[in-house]
């Protein structure tokens, strides 16, 4: 018998029950939810006369919709608050774990997670929001749901899912200097385009992988729906054992031991087969910036826009309104090219290493003048950090706003919007149509490459700086 | 709880002749605020339908009264990017039933399904006829059977078959919903809990 793919072993592990010609029913181990898409649900619940089944195995956290500015005072926005205080009121209803907007442990629910060790090696792991997909990273089986299946893992602690295939994603090499997780994801989406994983689950293999710290491998892990894919995940490692242990809903002492002892046997077995392989070298992949709008559309930052001839005959008209979005035309080179807003956060590059990096890049240096910064840590603990290691002092001093936790301006609930028609090099997942704001225009990159864009004012190769 | 049944649909249909139709299209985040299911058809591509003075935007499909019926026809990869299931309620609550494209996101199938609304996926060439039809008459009408699982073009009398899975086929069919089925499994998933503890 042929060995089994990580995937296969963690699923396996969790189905209740197997329809015929139907779905899994899956047991999810951990739960979280935010503001946006769990009212409904409760709703559902309370309809039904229903009450969480499983109270220990859901955690939420305000994050899409929250203000940046001013998280002491009540919300301005009356539609907000609504929204949030409805998500305190459900928690306190049915007994759910909150970290409300004023709590210590508050922020982007998938930065929340992982930084509290609720993020577990070998767990199933969802929320209803797509980029769960960044649990993967410790090796677990996350991936986003929509509000029904918010519901029914409120009711049953379970979920219909049909099993998706199995796809290995291997990348080998040393990545060059200036080059990181958001550039090999960025790279890989460009190759396999915004549909090239649909119907996948992900395992990413391969030293270039390995060599990542936990942070980067989330990076990774939190893109894989960009390309489609279900999820995405890591084998753990003792880099991932080393950042669970200690954190506060990580197991302690011998418990730690045994945990670790079983998490080591995930992984996929030398014999395993997948639905389908891809190979990359990183020695291929260079600092990786977004052209169009969806994150397929990327070129490495000293490339052109693609020629219409490149483009398949059926995807031309969309290629094109897509160019007539941006302002770009096709053939066009992107070096030099003005910019007007930088934007450093999100659950994909919102994280402690991430405003390291960039306090790093910018310190003693001053952003351009045509530059408006905003960097927005992915959560209270995240803010702590980098005012504990002066990072803030040296952000603030190159001109940088810092703003409160949230989901900010990757997906513009807030007020936090790029204005129509500026451009934006951001660090988050979607450079979609209207994202960041109607009418913005959004071209995705590294935390480095935004740095040196807000230095610049101007994209550049942040290579250059070296 | 019970759903309406999905019954068979004869109807035209509405062209969005867009490939990879992202969620924050059908509907942008800032119109994600409610707390209730209801409504959203009226932001249903809100930024493509209507322009920055909230002004419709004339040659969009959805704004053309040469358009209308129960059917929603897209470029491949419809339904990428956010997970919001507000996406399948805003285009139900505008009056669709059916969404057709050669291709459809994960996570937007199963929100569609989970709403009465069912995604038909055709090959890239059948969706090019569908197009074709529309083009050559824009009240040209379909027939979708759930039942046997086929969508034709009346006109031409070309048909396409489309695969769901036996288990979501009979919901539909049937107007059940998911979470009848799994709270009747609620023995099961406590002597599962048991087991692995």
């Amino acid at each position: 018998m042929a060995g089994k793919t990580l995937f296969d072993k963690i699923w396996d592990a969790h189905v209740v029950e197997q329809i015929e010609d139907g779905p899994s029913v899956v047991y999810i181990d951990q739960h979280l939810i935010h503001e946006v898409t769990s009212p409904q649900a409760f709703a559902g619940l309370d309809a039904r006369g229903l009450k969480v089944l499983r109270t220990n195995r859901t955690v939420a956290t305000p994050d899409h919709n929250v203000p940046t500015i001013d998280q002491d005072k009540p919300i301005r926005d009356d539609l907000s608050r609504f929204q949030v205080d409805k998500l305190t009121e459900n928690c306190e209803r049915h007994g759910v774990t909150l970290y409300g907007l004023n709590h210590p442990y508050q922020g982007i629910v998938h930065v929340v997670g992982p930084q509290l060790g609720i993020t577990q090696p070998g767990m199933t792991i969802v929320c209803g929001d797509s980029h769960t997909s960044t649990h993967g990273a410790f090796g677990s089986v996350a991936f986003g749901i929509g509000t029904s299946e918010v519901e029914m893992v409120l009711a049953t602690q379970c979920l219909m899912q049909s099993k998706a295939k199995r796809m290995r994603i291997t990348v080998d090499g040393e990545l060059g200097p200036g080059v990181g997780a958001k550039d090999i994801i960025l790279y890989i989406i460009a190759q396999i385009t915004a549909s090239g994983g649909t119907g996948y689950f992900v395992e990413y293999a391969g030293s270039a992988f390995r060599n990542l710290s936990m942070e980067g491998r989330m990076t990774v892990c939190n893109m894989s729906i960009e390309m489609g894919a279900r999820g995405g995940l890591i084998a753990p490692d003792e880099t991932t054992f080393e950042y669970i242990r200690g954190r506060e809903f990580a197991p302690k002492g011998a418990e730690f031991d045994a945990a670790v002892a079983k998490w080591r046997e995930l992984y996929t077995d030398a014999d395993a087969v997948f639905d389908a392989e891809l190979h990359f070298d990183a020695a291929d992949i260079e600092p990786m910036i977004t052209y169009g709008t969806n994150p397929g559309m990327g070129v490495k930052v000293t490339g052109n826009v693609p020629n219409l001839s490149d483009i398949e005959e059926s995807g031309r008209t969309s290629f094109s309104k897509s160019l007539e979005y941006m302002g770009l035309v096709p053939g066009e080179l992107l070096l030099g090219k003005q910019v007007d807003y930088v934007f450093v956060g999100s659950c994909t590059n919102g994280r402690i290493e991430d405003l390291r990096a960039v306090a790093q890049f910018v310190k003693g240096k001053r952003k351009a003048d045509n530059i408006t910064a905003w960097i927005v840590p992915g959560s209270k603990q995240v803010e702590k950090q980098a005012q504990e290691e002066g990072l803030v002092a040296i952000l603030e001093e190159a001109g940088f706003m810092l703003r409160q936790p949230g989901c900010s301006a990757c997906l513009a609930m807030n007020e936090d919007k790029i204005p129509k028609g500026k451009y934006a090099v951001s660090t988050s997942n979607r450079n979609f149509e209207g994202r960041q704001g109607p009418g913005a225009r959004t071209m995705l990159a590294s935390p480095i490459t935004a740095a040196a864009v807000a230095v610049s004012g101007k994209i550049v190769d942040p290579r250059e700086f070296n | 709880m019970a759903r309406e049944k999905f019954q068979k649909v004869h109807s035209s249909a509405v062209p969005v002749h867009i490939e990879n139709v992202d969620t924050d299209q059908i509907i942008p985040a800032r119109f994600l605020k409610a707390t209730t299911r209801d409504g959203f058809g009226e932001n249903l591509f809100r930024d493509w339908r209507y322009d920055g003075n909230n002004q419709p935007i004339a040659d969009f499909a959805l704004n053309n009264p040469i358009y209308s019926g129960d059917i929603l026809v897209s470029g491949k990869n419809f339904g990428c990017g956010s997970s919001r299931e507000h996406a399948a309620w805003a285009i139900t609550d505008f009056g669709f039933k059916v969404v057709v494209s050669s291709f459809f996101a994960d996570i937007f199938k199963n929100n569609a399904l989970n709403n009465g609304l069912l995604p038909v996926q055709v090959s890239d060439a059948f969706l090019a006829q569908i197009f074709e039809a529309i083009e050559a008459d824009s009240k040209a009408t379909f027939t979708v059977d759930l039942e046997a699982q086929t969508f034709t073009i009346d006109a031409t009398g070309a048909s396409a078959s489309f695969e769901i899975n036996t288990y979501k086929k009979e919901c539909m069919l049937n107007g059940y919903d998911d979470i009848d089925y799994l709270l009747s499994l609620k023995d099961k998933i406590e002597e599962f809990e048991k087991k692995r503890a």
